[in-house]
């Protein structure tokens, strides 16, 4: 069996308030806060992208696995803002972390659930015995299109997670997919924002796929909500996992740990991953998580992870998310936002 | 003219975001449940009321499509399009076509699919029953448009805001009675003031929403209703429509809905009755501030007292006049050309006396006031219970 050695999350300092951005496109901001279920946005600086921030949770996951980096068969990361449409990010990263030129490396995508398919790649090809730790990446620096209401909760950072046989802080103890073509969410190469279907994007997509594989992992594990600490869903917004959970029949309490999106904003491919980190921080031995990711076009993965003794090593070993969610913040105005996130251009 | 009685009618089963249903499903199941309620195996002649399916699903010539899915063969099958005001345009079309001897049995049906399509082009669609040259080319939305008339209104009669909002929460009260409603629940006039302001002063609770849906009405001679059918008959009494100028600014007076006046003095004559004699009306809430000036224009209240009568209950079931029993547009939904065909469902359905719990204990006479645009077309129908 295989499961999760090492675990780390990175959230860039920048933040956006949502009222920020709707006073530049006259929104009514308590009436989006309500309906979102969102407060503010993590921002990448203009020097960083989805390989630096990849680079910098790799480094904590790998601190907290305890292992080599040149012992690492693979590294896979998901996202939707790759720098490059053909180059691979793992190739910088894995160099930058201190990996071999024997390590395989991939550009994965399918929306935002692109992270835990490569979460699923790592996990299989560990417990094959090809690779003796394989490195699952989720990260992004989110689109959304001026004004659309994407932009209030598209956001940034990365979640990374060491896979292996020995020494698993959380074994993996099921896994499955659920999947349909549901086109509610895209973008075609050379468009620089996505299209969304709008309210369609919810029942058809995000609550059949997210609760169809919750239900199939659960039926699966033969386990019901009950039988879980924590469980996280993918947070496109702040009610989305709230109402998922609802129906599926979890508390408040078995999803708010995990549930990062009203301060964060919306990571896309690292968006329960991060919200993973999160409850990894706090976990106990012998808790048990319930993941399920959601990726537009359309699927979802669910994830039963059985945390065990050995986590009480490694939480203290790398920064913590919600530390760095809630401390060090800096807050940008609409125009250094716009700058940072190439909305406007300077001229030459 | 013969006289003309409705001999069924239908309603899809689920009014709302219908993304598993084509908008000829939709009309089918309509169709289907009116012949079925009318207990006849076949349609001499149809109508169909739709205002949008060229724009919103690239569709026209939605007549002998949906004569050929509904299977009634090479009859003849026309569309009308007077913007919202299309099934009830369509409807007397249907009636006209009875009363005069051409055809027996004639169906009328509405249906719109608006909800495969997102927020801007549908936006961009109703822009299409505006004034395009001199209304939705200066950017001005039909909700912006009905704010303005709402300002008229509250200044001309000091008509407020909790007063529009008093007929969001009657309907919704209404339509949480209503199975086939799209948004069957009770809200507050409170809950309308709260609701994120749309076009100062009409907030998001003041609007009707998008929806897919169909309705439809079998129409047949009276004389061959006594005969063959096993429910109580509803005679189509009056027809009127009239028109009005289609760009705001170019009205006399933005708080009279001149169409309305129009088409309800035709009405009234023809059936012989005056607004004394209504017993219940469905009237056009797409926007609060419409439903108010609708039972202004229609007599059934003196200008300027709409605002006071919502307020008051007049309007609601158990008070003098209800109005929208069945939800109206507003809680029922807004299925732009299905509109004006359900409110005939509605009304016959409560001449039967087959409305349920939201039954108007005795009524004999309804009303039903369809309205195209912010008014510059209305059909308006007078029925009884004979």
């Amino acid at each position: 069996m295989g499961g999760i050695i090492g675990y780390g999350a990175y959230i860039p300092r920048n933040r956006i308030k949502v009222e920020e951005i709707a006073k530049i496109w006259g929104a009514d901001a308590p009436s989006l806060k309500r309906g979102l279920g969102l407060e503010e946005k993590a921002v990448a600086l203009p020097d960083q992208d989805v390989t630096t921030m990849s680079v910098e949770a790799a480094r904590k996951a790998i601190r907290r696995a305890g292992i080599d980096a040149k012992a690492i068969g693979s590294v896979y990361i998901g996202s939707e803002s790759h720098p490059y449409s053909v180059k691979p990010t793992g190739s910088a990263v894995v160099e930058a972390v201190g990996g071999t030129q024997d390590t395989h490396s991939a550009s994965f995508e399918f929306a935002c659930k692109a992270g835990s398919e490569a979460m699923f790649a790592c996990l299989c090809e560990v417990e094959s015995g090809r690779i003796q730790y394989g490195l699952a990446i989720g990260a992004d620096t989110a689109q959304g299109a001026p004004g659309d209401a994407l932009e209030y909760s598209a956001a940034a950072g990365a979640a990374a997670f060491v896979f292996g046989k020995e020494k698993p802080i959380a074994d993996v103890i099921e896994t499955n997919t659920f999947m349909t073509d549901t086109p509610d969410f895209w973008r075609r190469e050379f468009m620089r924002y996505p299209r969304h279907a709008g309210r369609f994007t919810g029942e058809p997509g995000y609550f059949k796929h997210t609760l169809g594989a919750a239900r199939g992992i659960m039926a699966k594990a033969k386990m019901t909500p009950q039988d879980f600490t924590w469980a996280l869903f993918h947070q496109p917004n702040g009610k989305f996992p709230l109402n998922a959970a609802k129906q599926l029949g979890f508390t408040r309490e078995q999803i708010e740990v995990g549930r990062i999106v009203p301060k964060l904003g919306n990571v896309y491919s690292g968006s329960c991953m991060i919200g993973l980190t999160a409850i990894l921080d706090v976990a106990k031995p012998a808790d048990k998580i319930l993941m399920v990711s959601y990726g537009s076009g359309a699927g979802s993965d669910g994830f039963i992870f059985a945390v065990t003794d050995r986590i009480l090593e490694v939480q203290d070993k790398a920064a913590k998310t919600r530390e760095m969610l809630d401390s060090n913040k800096f807050y940008l105005d609409y125009g250094t936002y716009a700058k940072y996130r190439d909305k406007i251009l300077k001229a030459v | 003219m013969r006289e003309v009685a409705i001999l069924g009618v239908g309603l899809n089963k689920k009014w709302g975001e219908l993304w598993r249903m084509s908008g000829r499903d939709i009309f089918v199941e309509a169709a289907l449940n009116a012949m079925d309620d009318a207990n006849v195996d076949h349609i001499d002649s149809m109508y169909v009321g739709c205002m949008t399916s060229g724009l919103l699903i690239g569709q026209e010539h939605i007549g002998c499509l949906m004569a050929d899915y509904l299977g009634s063969g090479p009859i003849p099958a026309t569309r009308v399009e007077s913007a919202c005001a299309s099934g009830g345009a369509a409807f007397r079309q249907g009636f006209i076509e009875v009363a005069s001897g051409l055809n027996d049995f004639v169906l009328v049906g509405g249906i719109e699919k608006m909800t495969d399509t997102n927020d801007d082009e549908a936006i961009d669609a109703l822009y299409a029953a505006e004034d395009v040259l001199y209304e939705a080319y200066q950017g001005v939305t039909l909700a912006g448009l009905y704010a303005l008339m709402a300002r008229v209104h509250m200044q001309k009669f000091g008509t407020t805001s909790l007063q529009m909002a008093h007929v969001a929460a009657k309907n919704h009260k209404h339509g949480a009675m209503n199975p086939v409603a799209m948004y069957p629940f009770v809200i507050t006039a409170e809950d309308v003031l709260k609701s994120m302001l749309v076009a100062d002063p009409l907030h998001m609770l003041d609007c009707a929403a998008a929806t897919d849906g169909a309705a439809a009405v079998l129409l047949c001679p009276l004389e061959t209703a006594r005969k063959i059918s096993k429910k109580p008959i509803v005679k189509v009494l009056g027809s009127g429509q009239g028109s009005s100028a289609i760009a705001l600014h170019a009205r006399k007076d933005m708080a009279v809905l001149d169409s309305v006046v129009k088409a309800a003095e035709a009405a009234y004559k023809m059936a012989g009755k005056t607004p004394e004699d209504i017993h219940l009306a469905e009237v056009h809430d797409s926007f609060t501030i419409a439903e108010i000036m609708a039972l202004e224009s229609l007599g059934l209240v003196e200008p300027g007292k709409g605002g006071p009568a919502s307020e008051s209950g007049m309007t609601a079931l158990g008070g003098k006049i209800p109005v929208n029993t069945s939800g109206g547009l507003k809680s029922k939904g807004h299925p732009l050309g299905a509109t004006g065909v359900a409110q005939v469902v509605e009304v016959a359905l409560q001449l039967r006396g087959a409305a349920g719990a939201r039954q108007v204990k005795n009524a004999r006479v309804g009303l039903t006031q369809n309205l195209g645009g912010t008014g510059g077309s209305c059909v308006v129908h007078i029925f009884e219970a004979v």
